[in-house]
């Protein structure tokens, strides 16, 4: 789009342009820039940052030049802007390509099989697992999909089928405040709520799960609407039209039709909460043994031992940090992998559109 | 989106033959009163799903009404028993201003790289890489915040000393920059940054869904008159996306503010109210100090961190109520334009 031609014929009193850059120049300059920001950098001694920061602001600056007078302002303008959101684009990614490239680096250190195989019980210093808190997030992110899943999708249906009116709409409405809780909000309700029946100090599983689902719920019945309202209303009708009452239609057509977006909105739900970490360490707290009664006790998260493997790191932090490091690369994987299998169930069982 | 209705037309004469219906329906009467046929199933069904809508009502309910009624001893207590002097109000103030401080920092930082990638993925990247560009950032919005704070705490904090160094020396006449130099990194400008680096993803996406809904009529009409591409983007893909791109922000601000565990992972605060952004004494934020101070509570703190979280969900309820206002507006727009 770069390399059009219209400038070239427009009169020269509209517009400046004269022939435009050859397509290998900007490079040139830019490895320019780059040559002359290493070069500032071993006289100046700046660090990595700042020196690409000069290295982006003279390539503008060089193209700018360059192109405004071998092309007219606009052109050199449009360069620039290239250059800016092309460096913006790089800038971002800078920190989340660190972000994963440290995560893999680090985690894979205790990336073993006693890491998957045994718990933190009387373990100090090095050694130990993370199979409690594996088995925890396993268990709570079960019951908290549990709980969302029947009630996401039936509140989507009754948004999608039988809504009308004030009650539908004020509905629409909480679940897009619910979206927006803070999932500490959502830990501090779940808390308040069992405490009134079992007395302050109470941990235990099922109350993580509860407020999981407070924030599980608002995201199944986004999802779940929207794969809905997709499918089409001839099928409904000719379903009615067969005399098939609605309550069938909606089971036997209407879910199955929409089966595959509603598992794909369910798994991101998952992927979304399974590595929420606030709620649970209100709710649930840690504990260094299996525990597999979610309604007894303490249990350990992924999240949670990650937390607490930096936070409490006890009187030799290394092997403890190197634990923390590798269950935030299990639980990357996880979240990772749900949106992968998302992905492929979205790809894979989508109704075909021919017939 | 239409649903049908049960009543058009096609339940009066069909009902006999449905496979389904539980008490056969009162025949003579159907044709003038059609809802009488309902069968037990459907009454079932409906009525399940509207108590499950229901339910969702008395949970929101419940939220409320839990966190006022738990947070109630702290407005009736008087002001010694609360930590710190001056009662509920003074332990408040420096924990909302580093919230906000915080949020604000991350948005300031997060909202024009949202839209420069935005605007590369959509608009400059070729079509291929731009896919799978998109389908990467997706992916980073569902990292998990624990690993940012892990990330922020353990790689960002250290790495980001020297440049604060640099900040004070050059920049030092700046209340904002009036250091001295915290030797950890652990300030309220790392959480920023780290929140920043968190809300971008989902900005950047909202972001470029907006871009992406600019009409291609409108973008090939400028270029046919001569635009170059950034005219193009400014005349039209920018008006069209404003309000998403400011909805967008709004809803990260609203995740920013809500963000707990990796506020507290990166965050050293023991300061009150300081607009110095790299010093040692940093303002705590109300969801790290509630997950901070929670698991040893006992009494009287236990309430008032509750308040604080009831402080928090207003403002948050407040900042998510405003960006969906923005974009409806703007999805109101578009049914009156097209």
């Amino acid at each position: 789009m770069s390399t059009s031609t219209a400038d070239q014929s427009a009169p020269a009193g509209l517009s400046q342009a004269r022939t435009p850059l050859p397509t290998w120049l900007p490079w040139a300059l830019a490895a320019g820039a780059v040559v002359l920001a290493l070069v500032l950098r071993t006289v100046l001694g700046s660090g990595p940052v700042l020196t690409a920061v000069l290295a982006a602001l003279i390539f503008g600056v060089l193209v700018n030049v360059v192109s405004r007078r071998a092309e007219g302002s606009r052109r050199a303008t449009d360069r620039t802007v290239t250059a800016v959101v092309s460096a913006m684009f790089v800038a971002a990614m800078v920190p989340l390509v660190s972000l994963l490239q440290t995560v893999l680096s680090r985690g894979v250190g205790r990336f073993d099989g006693e890491f998957f195989s045994s718990s933190m019980r009387n373990v100090i210093g090095e050694g130990g697992g993370a199979l409690h808190a594996i088995a925890g997030t396993v268990i709570i992110t079960g019951l908290a999909a549990l709980i969302s899943v029947p009630i996401g999708v039936l509140t989507a249906i009754y948004l999608v089928e039988y809504g009308r009116g004030r009650l539908a709409r004020s509905i629409t409405f909480l679940v897009d405040v619910m979206t927006g809780i803070p999932s500490i909000v959502a830990g501090l309700f779940a808390y308040a709520l069992f405490v009134v029946f079992f007395g302050p100090g109470v941990r235990f599983g099922i109350g993580g799960a509860v407020a999981l689902s407070v924030l599980m719920v608002p995201v199944v019945v986004r999802s779940v609407e929207e794969m809905l309202k997709l499918v089409p209303a001839e099928l409904r009708e000719a379903s009615y039209a067969l005399g098939v009452p609605k309550w069938r239609t909606i089971l036997k057509v209407v879910l199955p039709a929409a089966a595959a977006g509603i598992a794909t909105g369910i798994t991101l739900a998952v992927a979304r909460v399974i590595g929420e970490t606030a709620p649970l360490l209100l709710v649930v707290g840690t504990t260094t043994s299996l525990n597999l009664n979610p309604f007894e006790g303490r249990m350990a998260t992924l999240p949670v031992f990650a937390f607490f493997s930096y936070r409490v790191p006890g009187a030799n932090p290394e092997p403890s940090l190197d634990r923390a490091w590798t269950a935030a690369l299990v639980l990357m994987i996880l979240v990772l992998g749900l949106n992968l299998v998302a992905r492929i169930i979205a790809k894979r069982f989508a109704p075909k559109g021919g017939r | 989106m239409t649903a049908p209705t049960p009543t058009t037309g096609v339940t009066p004469t069909v009902t006999p033959a449905s496979p389904g219906g539980a008490p056969p329906p009162a025949q003579p009467a159907a044709p003038s009163r059609p809802r009488a046929a309902a069968r037990l199933g459907d009454r079932i069904f409906s009525g399940l799903s509207t108590s499950a809508g229901v339910l969702i009502l008395i949970t929101l309910a419940g939220v409320a009404t839990f966190l006022v009624t738990e947070s109630l001893p702290v407005l009736t207590a008087s002001a010694d028993e609360i930590p710190g002097d001056g009662g509920f109000l003074s332990y408040l103030a420096p924990l909302l201003f580093g919230t906000v401080l915080a949020a604000v920092l991350a948005l300031v930082l997060a909202t024009p790289l949202a839209i420069g990638i935005a605007l590369f993925i959509s608009h400059y990247a070729p079509r291929r890489l731009s896919r799978l560009l998109g389908y990467l950032t997706d992916l980073l919005a569902a990292i998990p915040s624990v690993i940012y704070g892990l990330w922020g705490a353990l790689v960002l904090a250290p790495y980001a000393v020297p440049s604060y160094q640099w900040l004070e020396r050059t920049l030092g006449f700046l209340p904002f920059f009036s250091g001295p130099v915290t030797a950890t990194g652990r300030t309220i400008l790392t959480a920023g940054i780290v929140l920043s680096v968190m809300i971008l993803p989902i900005m950047a996406a909202i972001n470029r869904e907006v871009f992406l809904q600019t009409p291609a009529l409108h973008e090939e009409a400028a270029l046919a008159l001569g635009a170059t591409r950034w005219e193009m983007i400014r005349m039209t893909v920018i008006p069209y996306g404003k309000s998403g791109v400011i909805g967008g922000a709004m809803l990260g601000l609203g995740r920013a503010l809500g963000e707990t565990i990796a506020v507290l992972l990166v965050l050293s605060a023991s300061g009150g109210i300081s607009f110095n952004l790299i010093g040692q004494a940093n303002p705590p934020t109300i969801p790290s100090n509630i997950a901070a101070q929670f698991p040893e509570a006992t009494g009287l703190d236990i309430p008032l961190l509750i308040a604080t979280g009831l402080v928090l969900f207003t403002l948050t309820f407040v900042v998510n109520f405003a960006a969906r206002a923005v974009v409806a507006r703007r999805a109101e727009f578009d049914g009156a334009a097209g």
